[in-house]
Formats: structure tokens, C-alpha cells, sequence
């Protein structure tokens, strides 16, 4: 499968060290489809391929969008990109978030730092069709103020009546007027059914483990629960063998997994 | 007269407690309330409460040199504020302050320690909940000091 050649349309400076790159497909050509929790391939001309999710609303068709963090050769060379400067993409790639099973159900989104871009789409999903729907929870945890993710888009989301927006940082200033504490720290707040909500988490491992752990304590089933896993991604199609992760291939049965299905796994280091 | 003794009751804190100890508990508790920029309590101060935060919110913080007052952690409806009342030497380790108008139930910490000296009972069920509270606190804070969303390139 070859990259199809995308500019960019925009550049956006999000955090410190996370960008997002609006890109406009080749002339005459839609751009590609994917569903909340796809992933594309990347390539920076010259330097390499990195699998970013897309960040993007699923129901937009301008533009694809991807937020990325700058943490190695290849995305520092993205982050470099301009207006107009081309990019190899290849996919969409991997599984989606759950959201249909939300129906009729309480939803509970956990993000935590970059986490919050892969499930971006799903919440677009859920707001477009918010009536079928239950309480729909955003919870999102990270570092500091500063590196509080589509920061005017959580504002905007904490006004709408029908969505609970909660957010925390680690550590922060006096001017920092929010909660502080870890991202497991602002569960019990959450109005939710916890005996049937469908929960999605996103975000480093670690907090991954321990937002599950307290979504126990309050009653939540590990069927319930979604994650997405992140792994050394290279062919994107199940070739390489790169991703695997126990039976299986994070690119292609993944990333998305019900938790219950993945715990074994999850919890093995260096897998 | 009204007392406090509906809202502790129905508490996840106080849950399944005994009537009687729930009754000497509401004998120490009493209804406080601090504006936004208040302090609820200062480092370096007598510690002989804990509060039920009804609603608002408290910020913990330590001030460090050079940099100012540190949040370390905000405590918000629901929660229980302050152990430090329960172990000598009964002194607060951080500031606490009010961040908006708070509302909680102040639980008088040198009258619970004279009751749980007399009633054991009193006292174990007491240290069995906030060894859960330490421990939440505990982990909590491991979790933000690992700086889990730092990515290494």
C-alpha cells in the first residue's frame, strides 16, 4: 500500500510539544473515511512513517486532521512542515471505538495527555448524535495547565449542558483555578450508572492500569471497559509482526481493545 | 434540633458504622464555611480538625522558594480533608485553601481522639477509614510524581 500524497493545509501549535496538521487531499480526490480511533501512517519525505490517529471530526470531509506529539526524528521533521508541504499517508489503519454500543447508555471518556486526540473523533460521534445517548463523561488528566490539550474546545465542551467535563492536572501554580491530582482522582466526581456505562480510555499505560483499577472500586465491569494500546507500529497491516501483543497485532485487531479481552497482556512487561 | 447527623450518616465515609459511634461523631462535628482565597488551615498549625467537603473546593499547597505556592492537590465535594489530626504530632504539613466558596462539615479532632481513647471500638473503625483515605491519597500522588504523560523519545 503506498502513501497517498496529502499538503498541508494548516499548522496549529497546540501544547509545548503537540502540533496538529490539517491536511487537504491530492486535487479531485475526497478525503479518505475513517471512523473515532483509526489510525493513519505518516511519512515525512525522507525521514520515515509514524502511525498517528486521526484527531479529526469523522464527519468532516475537507480536511483530515492529526495531532501529534513531537518525540522523535520523524515528528520533529513534521512539525517542521508548512502550508502547502506535502505528506505521504496510508490508511485509515486498525479498529474504532465502541460507539455505538453507547447507546442508551452513559458514556465515560478517560483521557490522559496526547490520549485525548485518538478519542477526539469519538466525542465529535456522540455530540452529533448526542440524543441517543445517556450521560456522556469526559474525564482528562495531564501534566500541567500548559499542557492541557485542545484547550478552547474542552471550554467550549464544559458549557454544553448535556456533557460533564472534568480536568486535572498534576501539578500546577496558584493561578491554576482547576482541580489538581491524578486523572483516577476525578472519577468518583463523575455522575455516571456505572453497571452499564461504556467507558473508553486513552493515555499511558500506567494511567490506563490505574483509571481501570478505580473504575472497579466503583462498580464498573472490565466488559465495559475499552482501551486503546499502543505499540511499535510499522507495516500497519499485520505483516511485520512488529505490534504484536500476545495473539495478536495491535495494527490490524487493534488498537481498541475490551479490556477484559486484553488484561492478560496488558499487564506483561516488555511485551 | 437539627443536627449534622443526616449528612454524616448518608456519607460514604461513615458507612456502616454502629449507631452509637456515628452518634459520639456527630457530638464533634459542627457546620463551617469559607469564602474563595480563605485558608481552611496553614502549615505548621495545630491540626485538630478533618473536614467533609459538602461543596466548593480546597487546594493543597506547599509555598516553594523561588517559585511560589504549589498546588499539590485540590479536594473537592465529597471528599475528606485532613489526617494530619490524627498523628503527633497533630500539625499541618501543607496549606489548605478555598479556592471558591466552600461548605463542609468540620469534625473536631481533638474530641474524636479523647472519644476513641474511651471507645477503641470508636477509634479502630475511624483509622480502618482513613487508612483507606492515606492510601487513595498514597497512590494518587505515586501516580503524579511517575509523570506518566512525559514520552520519551
Amino acid at each position: 500500500m503506498t502513501p497517498v500524497f496529502y499538503r498541508v493545509l494548516r499548522t496549529r501549535q497546540e501544547t509545548r510539544d503537540t502540533f496538529t496538521l490539517d491536511l487537504e487531499p491530492p486535487a479531485g480526490t475526497e478525503v479518505l473515511r475513517f471512523s473515532p480511533g483509526q489510525f493513519n501512517m505518516l511519512y515525512a519525505f525522507g525521514v520515515g512513517e509514524v502511525p498517528i490517529s486521526v484527531s479529526g471530526d469523522p464527519g468532516r470531509t475537507r480536511s483530515l486532521i492529526h495531532t501529534i506529539r513531537e518525540v522523535g526524528a520523524v515528528t520533529h521533521a513534521m512539525r517542521k512542515l508548512k502550508r502547502g508541504d506535502p505528506l505521504g499517508v496510508r490508511g485509515p489503519f486498525g479498529n474504532s471505538w465502541p460507539v455505538e454500543e453507547g447507546f442508551d447508555r452513559d458514556v465515560v471518556i478517560v483521557a490522559g495527555g496526547i490520549g485525548l486526540a485518538p478519542l477526539r473523533p469519538s466525542l465529535y460521534s456522540i455530540l452529533t448524535h448526542r440524543e441517543k445517548y445517556g450521560r456522556v463523561v469526559l474525564l482528562y488528566g495531564t501534566r500541567t495547565p500548559d499542557d492541557i490539550l485542545f484547550r478552547k474546545e474542552l471550554e467550549s465542551w464544559r458549557a454544553h449542558l448535556d456533557l460533564s467535563v472534568h480536568v486535572t492536572v498534576d501539578r500546577a501554580m496558584a493561578s491554576w483555578r482547576g482541580s489538581v491530582g491524578a486523572v483516577t482522582s476525578i472519577i468518583p466526581r463523575a455522575r455516571f450508572d456505572s453497571s452499564s456505562a461504556l467507558v473508553m480510555i486513552c493515555g499511558p499505560e500506567a494511567m490506563m492500569r490505574f483509571t481501570v483499577l478505580e473504575l472497579q472500586n466503583h462498580g464498573v465491569g472490565l466488559d465495559q471497559i475499552y482501551v486503546s494500546t499502543e505499540r511499535n507500529m510499522k507495516c500497519a497491516i499485520g505483516f511485520c509482526g512488529h505490534c504484536q501483543l500476545g495473539p495478536t497485532f495491535v495494527c490490524k485487531d487493534g488498537p481498541i481493545f475490551r479490556y477484559d479481552r486484553i488484561q492478560p497482556f496488558f499487564e506483561i512487561r516488555e511485551i | 434540633m437539627e443536627t449534622l447527623r443526616p449528612i454524616l450518616a448518608e456519607h460514604p465515609f461513615f458507612q456502616n458504622l454502629e449507631e452509637h459511634h456515628l452518634e459520639l461523631i456527630v457530638g464533634c462535628a459542627s457546620n463551617v464555611r469559607f469564602d474563595a482565597g480563605d485558608f481552611v488551615f496553614r502549615h505548621g498549625e495545630q491540626a485538630n480538625q478533618f473536614y467533609l467537603i459538602r461543596e466548593g473546593m480546597v487546594s493543597l499547597e506547599m509555598f516553594v522558594t523561588g517559585r511560589g505556592p504549589v498546588k499539590v492537590q485540590t479536594i473537592g465535594e465529597g471528599d475528606i480533608l485532613g489526617w494530619s489530626w490524627l498523628v503527633p504530632p497533630y500539625r499541618w504539613m501543607f496549606d489548605a485553601h478555598a479556592t471558591e466558596l466552600t461548605r463542609a462539615v468540620a469534625l473536631d479532632g481533638k474530641c474524636l481522639r479523647n472519644k476513641s481513647e474511651q471507645d477503641h471500638d470508636l477509634g479502630y473503625q475511624l483509622l480502618k477509614r482513613f487508612a483507606t483515605v492515606v492510601q487513595e491519597n498514597l497512590d494518587a500522588a505515586r501516580l503524579q510524581i511517575l509523570n506518566i504523560y512525559e514520552v520519551s523519545a
